[in-house]
């Protein structure tokens, strides 16, 4: 059923890992992303395993769950290895066809750009796998709140993400039944070239942009009506609290950036 | 007894989309007393969700007044107040749930009452127990009926303490146990909580237990009464195009055929009654 389709793939869990603060794992995962880049080397890549390995354990994401997040991307990291190792020019050529030679610093490359891509797609897919987009949203509005000072409206921001992920499924449990509705009246949506398909969208798309509009106009009503407006003087039901196991993930994750630059740069 | 409502001889005009004034509402005078339970029938376009917005402070009269509580609906520093003292509750419950959680869009009231965490907390389970709601409190509302909506769409409302409901068409959207859901818990409210409610509908059959009953027609009120005066008026009611409840309907035909029974019965067992002493 299209209902079904979550956004980020939310795994509901009660493990250590779910029960860090958002914030807390934003950050994280943020550091994560950019202390890949500053990997060189293989025992540099073992440290980043380890860590990772730890944190999916902790976290009981089963491991073929997080390797489904990876399929999709199978060929765009073929693709990076590849053309990394034909187009890194090197000195110790391994062999030479036609026009590809393959050096050993063009596999290397291949190979460390390849595990890159593969960390940062499990890095982020784990944070959402393990944070309600809900979570998520509270983490990212309490994390850009320095900005309000420059007026960025950090509240409104939230809020409509925050109906974005309400509306998903009620829009697209509405584009199945019109979909039907203009089936049952012979509109085709799967045959002709892509011109054609592409026009047989039209009877979708004109109901579902007047309904969306309609709804907006409802709910902007409930909620003023509900005594919303904006982001001042409101308060939270759940406050962000930080806990132990939020510094000790910090620890762990500062040792990992530690040791990472050590091993590059000494 | 306090008076809850009033609306003093109220008139609201609107543009339509071809330039043309046209008056929604025309001349609306009601009171609602504490603890009352109204229903508002009639067509639509009839003006009830017109009125039932005034209500709220949605919308402001073009000419009248109107008063939550003592408070005129045009000041704007007894906005928040007014839209805390009645709350409302829309026709589509899909369209007035704002957060993915159930108990998340309960707290979304109290949140924009600035109210403190730990009362928040106290209001949504209290709420959410109350509209019998409680084991859901983690769910995502669209894994819900219509009618659960529809009562999360209603805690939301109490959480924020109101002292009046305002209901436009809750149960229009419905199928029959979700209808009969939303019923029982507004008559929960009112009977057991003392909330007032204001219960726009166009079944009739939920006219039946109200304490009165208001019927409009083009921006006017045509009737008023107990339920039992209203239905009587059974001419009146199908002149301008409204069904009465099966039981009047009956009594109604029974009686253009010659037999002796009173117009103001709503239900079966009345029926039973008055054939049973022909």
């Amino acid at each position: 059923m299209l209902r079904d389709i979550t956004i980020g793939q939310f795994f509901p869990g009660q493990s250590s890992i779910h029960r860090l603060d958002p914030r807390v794992k934003i950050v994280i995962t943020f550091v994560f992303i950019v202390i890949i880049f500053f990997v060189k080397s293989f025992i540099g890549y073992a440290m980043i395993l380890a860590y990772m390995s730890l944190a999916v354990a902790l976290s009981g994401v089963p491991v073929r769950y997080m390797l489904k997040g990876l399929k999709p991307l199978l060929f765009i990291i073929a693709l990076t290895f590849f053309i990394n190792i034909f187009f890194t020019s090197g000195e110790r050529v391994i062999f030479k066809f036609w026009f590809l030679t393959l050096t050993r610093e063009g596999l290397l490359q291949g190979i460390f750009m390849a595990l890159r891509l593969i960390f940062l797609v499990a890095g982020t897919s784990l944070l959402t796998l393990t944070t309600s987009p809900i979570a998520l949203t509270d983490g990212i509005e309490h994390l850009l709140q320095p900005l309000k000072v420059l007026r960025f409206p950090v509240h409104e921001l939230a809020m409509m993400m925050t109906i974005a992920l309400r509306f998903i499924p009620t829009l697209l449990e509405e584009t199945d039944k019109i979909m039907k509705a203009q089936m049952a009246r012979g509109a085709d949506f799967e045959s002709g070239n892509l011109f054609q398909r592409a026009r047989a969208l039209v009877p979708l798309l004109v109901p579902l942009f007047i309904s969306a509009f309609r709804r907006a106009d409802e709910l902007a009503m409930a909620m003023e009506s509900r005594c919303y407006r904006g982001g001042e003087n409101r308060t939270r039901m759940k406050t962000l609290k930080t806990a132990g196991r939020d510094y000790i993930a910090l620890a762990v994750s500062a040792l990992l950036v530690l040791g990472i630059l050590l091993n590059s740069y000494l | 007894m306090d008076l809850m409502i009033q609306v003093n001889d109220v008139h609201f005009d609107y543009l339509s989309h071809e330039g043309q004034e046209i008056a929604a509402l025309n001349g609306v005078t009601l009171d609602v007393k504490k603890g009352e339970f109204i229903v508002i029938i009639g067509h639509n376009g009839s003006g009830k969700s017109t009125l039932a917005k005034h209500l709220n402070a949605l919308l402001k009269p073009s000419k009248g007044i109107v008063y939550i509580k003592g408070m005129d609906t045009r000041d704007q520093d007894k906005l928040w107040d007014i839209r805390q003292t009645a709350g409302m509750v829309f026709q589509n419950p899909d369209n007035q749930i704002v957060a993915t959680i159930v108990e998340e869009d309960v707290a979304f009231g109290p949140e924009n009452l600035g109210l403190p965490p730990e009362e928040i907390r106290k209001r949504v389970d209290e709420a959410l127990k109350t509209v019998g709601m409680d084991k859901y409190a983690h769910s995502a509302p669209h894994y819900l009926s219509g009618g659960q909506k529809q009562r999360v769409a209603i805690a939301g409302i109490i959480a924020m303490k109101p002292e009046i409901i305002v209901l436009d068409e809750p149960t229009a959207m419905l199928d029959p146990s979700g209808r009969r859901e939303v019923i029982e818990t507004i008559k929960y409210l009112n009977k057991h909580e003392g909330i007032t409610v204001v219960h726009i509908t166009h079944y009739m059959e939920e006219a039946v237990d109200a304490d009165k009953v208001i019927v409009m027609e083009q921006g006017r009120i045509v009737l008023q009464g107990t339920p039992e005066d209203v239905f009587s008026k059974v001419e009146v009611l199908k002149e301008i195009g409204l069904d009465v409840p099966q039981v009047t309907e009956l009594a109604y035909r029974l009686r253009a055929e010659g037999l002796d029974i009173p117009l103001n019965l709503l239900k079966v067992e009345e029926m039973v009654d008055a054939i049973c002493q022909l």
